[in-house]
């Protein structure tokens, strides 16, 4: 929180997912939580097709569609970016480097 | 109550440019789809569909006509030509002035549009062709037929998504048995590969980048299709008072909605669809032998049709053929319920059912008989036509064999 550069892009990824799941679904930030199911976010299967639309928008990446089939849950999502995200060089990272 | 035949169809699809190698390719099982030309695949996530190819508009209409004539208006004349002339239509004053034109597409000339468009946000311009309005109106094809033939009876276009040209030739065949029109020219007609729908399809996650395998366990999603199917259906004492060749009879059209979800498709609605169909052909269930699935070949479609057929036919669900003929032509979306129903109705005449092409291995979810990549000779009394939307809406026609 008492970051010394108080940018957007400060936030990590994990952050920006939670941002992106709350808002294409239109939900309170404070109730999407990395341990909460789609299922208790009543994700449907177009509400994914948008998140995913939202994350690839994000984060400036590509998601395919078998890769993005398999993801069950947030953490899942997470580390799906994450590795996306590292893997491409033209996105800036989180840190704001 | 008049009973209706169809004495005439006309295809082009990517299986051909005629009705004769529609079937052909279908009885082989021999599959349209290929890697996609005219529109830059590098831009795209997924390489196939089912094209129309060596397609020439010049060879079939003036340069005038073409100027104001979408790809999908060419398509949806040229098969309504083939199946008029199939049909041998005499046209009479009345005839022309009673008869009906049905057609369904989802897009109409999108393509067109987005041709249109195109000046507009991407170069800069302030204005728009001033065909871009009939040459994207999605009733186009409809109103083109219509002129082509000087048809002047009820005319409309019925966009339903991947239903629609089964909502038409339903609607157009009860017009016919209703005595409200004497004679229907009925099918669809699409054309989607331009590059904005494209990206569009390839945004829903739905298609797949390997090939169409409607009920296999390696299913991966729809492959695109374009085209045109049209029929001619009249009333079974008029073909024969003139002496026409009546192909199969039409006997029954069921609809319904699912009322639940804009994409995700449920049981209930198609279940309905089918049962109204058998209904309204005066149908029981075991008169049915094969039906031509809406088999899309996505993870949903399949499965949930699948339970629906076992919901609908009980029992009888284990000693029906069902196959995906889309794994041949492709999903060609508003033309796909015609396309299926020249399947059908060439299945009844021919007693050859077309198989579910590219098939690998089964699917427990999907556990119907398929009729996997090789056709099957059988002299099957009826056969339904399933057509399930986008948007839960269910459409579903019933033909019946004639001696």
């Amino acid at each position: 929180m008492a970051r010394i550069i108080p940018d957007v892009t400060d936030d990590t990824i994990q952050d920006r997912v939670l941002k992106v799941i709350a808002t294409t679904k239109r939900i309170p930030l404070e109730d999407v939580r990395p341990d909460s199911s789609f299922e208790s976010l009543e994700i449907d299967s177009l509400d994914r097709l948008n998140i995913l639309f939202g994350l690839e928008s994000e984060f400036d990446i590509e998601i395919n569609d078998e890769d993005a089939k398999h993801i069950e849950n947030i953490p899942q999502m997470i580390e799906g970016i994450t590795q996306l995200v590292q893997a491409n060089p033209k996105t800036p990272s989180s840190s704001g480097e | 109550m008049h009973r209706v035949v169809v004495t005439g169809t006309g295809v082009l699809s990517a299986l051909g440019n005629n009705t004769s190698s529609f079937w052909q390719s279908l009885a082989a099982g021999t599959s349209g789809i290929r890697e996609i030309v005219g529109v830059d695949i590098a831009q795209i996530r997924f390489k196939n569909g089912a094209q129309v190819l060596s397609y020439v508009p010049e060879e079939h209409f003036a340069a005038k006509d073409i100027d104001v004539m979408d790809r999908f208006a060419q398509f949806a004349v040229l098969a309504a030509r083939e199946a008029i002339a199939e049909a041998g239509i005499e046209w009479t004053p009345e005839l022309r002035e009673t008869a009906a034109v049905v057609t369904g597409s989802c897009l109409g000339g999108r393509g067109a549009e987005e041709a249109g468009y195109w000046e507009l946000f991407h170069n800069n311009k302030s204005r728009v062709h001033p065909y871009t309005i009939p040459l994207g109106m999605s009733n186009a094809g409809t109103s083109h037929i219509s002129m082509q033939f000087g048809i002047e009876g009820p005319s409309y276009n019925v966009s339903t998504a991947c239903a629609s040209s089964a909502h038409a030739i339903g609607q157009a065949f009860w017009m016919v048995r209703s005595g409200t029109a004497p004679m229907a020219i009925a099918g669809g007609s699409e054309a989607p590969f331009f590059l904005g729908g494209l990206k569009a399809w390839e945004a829903m996650r739905v298609v797949s980048k390997d090939t169409c395998r409607p009920f296999s366990a390696e299913r991966s999603g729809l492959v695109l299709g374009e085209g045109a199917a049209m029929l001619v259906l009249e009333t079974l004492e008029a073909a024969l008072a003139r002496g026409a060749r009546p192909l199969a009879e039409i006997v029954g059209f069921g609809m319904s909605a699912d009322a639940a979800h804009i994409t995700q498709p449920v049981t209930k609605g198609p279940v309905r669809a089918m049962r109204m169909a058998l209904r309204d052909a005066w149908l029981a269930p075991e008169q049915i032998g094969y039906i031509n699935a809406h088999g899309t070949a996505t993870e949903a479609n399949d499965r949930i049709e699948t339970s629906a057929i076992r919901d609908t036919f009980g029992a009888h669900a284990d000693h029906l053929s069902v196959s995906s003929t889309k794994s041949m032509h492709g999903h060609a979306l508003g033309a796909a319920g015609a396309f299926e129903a020249v399947a059908s109705i060439l299945s009844l005449r021919h007693g050859i059912l077309p198989p579910t092409a590219n098939f690998l291995t089964a699917d427990p979810a999907c556990d119907l008989d398929i009729i996997p990549n090789q056709a099957r000779t059988a002299a099957v009394e009826a056969c339904l036509s399933n057509s399930f939307a986008f948007g839960g809406l269910n459409a579903v026609l019933a033909f019946k064999s004639l001696p």
